[in-house]
């Protein structure tokens, strides 16, 4: 009897937890694509959920055993429709109930169906609970801002304040309503201006970068020089000072050498930011390439700088490549040197752009998004053409086996 | 086997331009803090005070042989402080020659050159130039602005020079603000931190396993931190707005809710009889939101090397999931967990951009790094800026020296 009970309570709140989290994000699904303004009746879960544990037990206890998804089908269809009725809940909400109880159903039937309860089995159905329920949880509040970001930038101001929270994309508007706030920022707000500078200065920073760091990663990965040890353990303790305490000095220093106002001034800074830890990831790349390969070449009569182009740059591209993204993103995203060096709108990088020209109460909340789009949209792109060389980049050299 | 000497030698030059850029842009600029810490400079200060020379013709339809009459203006551009030795260059056209110039200065082939010993703090006179027109003057090829009046002058530099003070130190730990903002940065390093570890560890644990579409939500797991701060930031100042937002919006319309809730703007909230700082969680929240992607990068590559037959073994002893978590998973990841969390602690620690752009310090937010900037361009004052920054700089080198002495030396490497 205990048995039973104790599968009756958690039968009853696994559903109402999985249904609570699916119900808001099938809320927002719903509001996304059918327009619908009806909203899921909450307080109707912990009843809903409460019949369900108790059809579930009936069925199990006093029919059969094995309880079967045409039986839940059928339990979830007749719950449905006592609710139909009562205007508490529309179509799709049922599709999703069904759809819960079902998944519910093939994931954990066994361990509700089983005559011991035991704290093993508690145990695995829990985990399993969770571990489905988390990854809707992770994947929602990860792509809900990103989404909400994006549709928010097709609205017109209109929609925005009549319907905040209208999530719906708006594939009736025609082709130039559709962009009109990505047009609008474009061609009012000198967008294109920020995005090349901010091109210019990423790649400068990537090529600066690798051009010191490359040599200086060798030296310290494979040749032997008094002070070495001390140099590679300093490497993580430079990028640990905070960018604050540089900023102030800098902008005095830069302030009386006159050049504190100009792209150049961010080239100089963004490369000494990121070299160290460019540093750090390529010599524990060099550090895992086979030193036999370099040591018969050197035997062989190659050089040094021959031995580093000819042998361990090719085998090094992934490594680089994982680098020069890493660099890039940071450069790309960079925010507080920007803010604090430039004054002049031609020098803008789009952070420092976007900041000034579209945080304002002023400007409407959609070309703000739209131009949170605009420069999101190539960082995700390349991490996600370029994701498996950043993830081994990250990690190499960090954690040891 | 190899010459060690040139081996040592070759390194060094292949890392002297790396340090030299470090030791520029990153080794100066702290040593410059700590300089501009101890010297009361205001924002205003940074430009040196110079002389400003103007010129203008005041005579009007010239003849060959009139009087011409130009006015220069000398000023001192500094309201507070004197300038030496000022010495003004300026070239004269050829068609005229001097008649009367002021005290101080000669003509020398075309070029009229002015010496003054002292101009006071807001010096500023204006002095008339006479000067005779040539026989060969032509009015077309005549502009006495031609050549602009340069001036050079030597000025006490405070940035430079050797006057040190303590006010600045004085002055912050005098306010009250202060030990607010140093607790309110540890408050939020230390949870932000906790938070990003506890979503790393869940959603490592989450991706252990391989299944179908891992690939998928590994790479979606990481959008919060790669994207740009600036755009995230946005968007959660937009979902979180009390009026326009979507959150306040959607708990409105569900009745959960009968006034809109001030995210980012409610320092304290009663909370069972104490005040909990809501803005402060809220921060604290969008930061382990914006971090957890790192540890578990870090945490899912140390899962992934443990060695399997660990779990073999303790399944046929019979332990649960749970005991092979508590008793096997968890010390295997104490490692990269604690070294995670002394890194992730100090990056907090000095993260500026999150909080600036979420609350710009207000609502019971203001860290120590936004006290800097606050300092600096809201009170223009770098002295007292440079000297939270030195506090900043001290606070973390007891960080990085704990960091050192316990970080496991296999991850340390």
């Amino acid at each position: 009897m205990t048995n039973n009970i104790y599968q009756f309570f958690f039968i009853y709140l696994y559903s109402i937890i999985t249904l609570f989290l699916l119900a808001v994000i099938g809320d927002f699904v719903s509001i996304s694509i059918f327009l619908s303004k009806n909203i899921f009746i909450y307080k109707n879960i912990f009843l809903y959920c409460f019949l369900y544990a108790v059809c579930f037990f009936a069925i199990r206890i006093i029919i059969t055993n094995q309880v079967s998804n045409i039986f839940i089908f059928i339990i979830s269809l007749a719950l449905s429709y006592f609710f139909l009725i009562n205007k508490e809940i529309n179509a799709y909400q049922i599709l999703i109930i069904i759809s819960v109880f079902i998944a519910f159903n093939l994931l954990l039937q066994k361990y509700f169906t089983a005559k011991n309860f035991s704290n093993y089995l508690f145990e695995v159905s829990f985990l399993k609970f969770l571990k489905t329920n988390s990854l809707i949880f992770f994947s929602f509040i990860i792509i809900f801002p990103f989404y909400l970001m994006f549709v928010s930038s097709l609205k017109s101001q209109m929609v925005l304040l009549q319907n905040p929270t209208d999530l719906s994309i708006p594939f009736f508007y025609s082709i130039s309503d559709f962009f009109s706030s990505y047009i609008a920022v474009i061609t009012q707000y000198n967008f294109l201006n920020f995005a090349l500078n901010s091109t210019i200065v990423s790649f400068v920073t990537v090529f600066v970068s690798l051009f010191f760091s490359i040599p200086g990663a060798y030296a310290v990965a494979r040749l032997r020089f008094a002070g070495r040890s001390k140099i590679s353990s300093s490497i993580l303790i430079i990028y640990m000072v905070p960018a604050i305490v540089l900023v102030i000095p800098l902008y005095v220093i830069f302030s009386q050498l006159g050049f504190r106002n100009s792209l150049f001034s961010l080239m100089i800074v963004y490369p000494a930011t990121t070299i160290p830890v460019a540093l750090y990831m390529l010599q524990g790349y060099f550090k895992g390439i086979p030193y036999e390969l370099e040591e018969s070449a050197l035997i062989d009569g190659c050089s040094r700088i021959g031995v580093i182009l000819r042998i361990t740059l090719p085998l090094s591209v992934p490594a680089i490549l994982s680098v020069s993204l890493y660099v890039f993103m940071i450069a790309w995203n960079e925010f507080l040197f920007a803010f604090m060096f430039l004054d002049n709108q031609e020098y803008f990088t789009i952070p420092r752009g976007l900041y000034t020209q579209l945080d304002d109460q002023e400007v409407p909340r959609q070309y703000l998004m739209a131009g949170s789009v605009m420069i999101t949209v190539p960082v995700l792109l390349l991490f996600f053409i370029f994701e498996r060389y950043l993830v081994g980049g990250l990690t190499a050299g960090s954690v040891k086996g | 086997m190899f010459n060690l000497n040139k081996e040592a030698k070759l390194a060094y030059t292949m890392l002297i331009p790396t340090i030299s850029i470090v030791f520029l842009i990153i080794l100066f600029p702290i040593f410059g803090n700590f300089w501009l810490s101890f010297k009361e400079v205001k924002l205003g200060d940074l430009r040196a005070p110079q002389p400003i020379i103007k010129e203008k013709l005041k005579t009007k339809d010239i003849e060959p042989g009139d009087d011409i009459l130009i006015e220069y203006r000398f000023k001192n551009s500094s309201q507070k402080k004197p300038i030496f030795n000022i010495e003004i260059t300026d070239k004269i056209s050829e068609f005229i020659s001097p008649i009367e110039i002021a005290e101080g200065c000669s003509v020398n082939n075309n070029l009229l050159s002015c010496y003054f010993e002292e101009w006071k703090p807001k010096y500023n006179e204006k002095i008339i130039f006479k000067f005779k027109a040539n026989d060969n003057f032509e009015i077309d090829n005549f502009n006495p602005k031609e050549s602009k009046p340069r001036g050079v002058a030597d000025a006490d530099n405070i940035l430079t020079n050797l006057k040190f003070s303590l006010k600045n130190f004085q002055k912050i730990l005098q306010k009250n603000e202060t030990i607010e903002n140093i607790k309110v940065t540890f408050l939020y390093s230390f949870f932000a931190t906790i938070g990003a570890l506890l979503l790393g560890i869940s959603a490592a644990l989450l991706l252990e396993k391989n299944f179908l579409g891992k690939g998928f939500f590994r790479g979606l797991f990481l959008f919060p931190f790669v994207s740009p701060v600036i755009a995230v930031a946005f968007t959660w100042v937009y979902i979180l707005d009390p009026f326009k937002g979507f959150l306040n919006n959607y708990l409105l319309n569900n009745e959960f809710i009968s006034e809109p809730i001030f995210f980012l703007g409610l320092k304290k909230v009663d909370f069972l009889g104490f005040d909990f700082p809501f803005t402060l969680f809220i921060v604290i929240l969008f930061e382990s939101w914006r971090y957890f992607p790192l540890a578990f990068l870090f945490i899912l590559a140390r899962l992934q090397a443990i060695p399997k037959d660990l779990y073999e073994a303790s399944d046929i002893d019979g332990a649960t999931r749970i005991q092979q978590f508590f008793y096997i998973t968890l010390p295997q990841l104490l490692g990269v967990i604690s070294l995670l969390f002394i890194l992730r602690f100090i990056w907090n620690f000095n993260k500026f951009e999150d909080i600036f752009l979420l609350t710009g310090g207000n609502a019971g937010t203001r860290t120590l790094t936004v006290q800097v900037y606050d300092e600096a361009f809201a009170l223009s004052n770098m002295g007292t800026a440079s000297s939270v920054a030195v506090l900043i700089f001290i606070l973390l080198a007891i960080f990085v020296f704990i960091h050192q002495k316990i970080a496991p030396k296999d991850i340390e490497e």
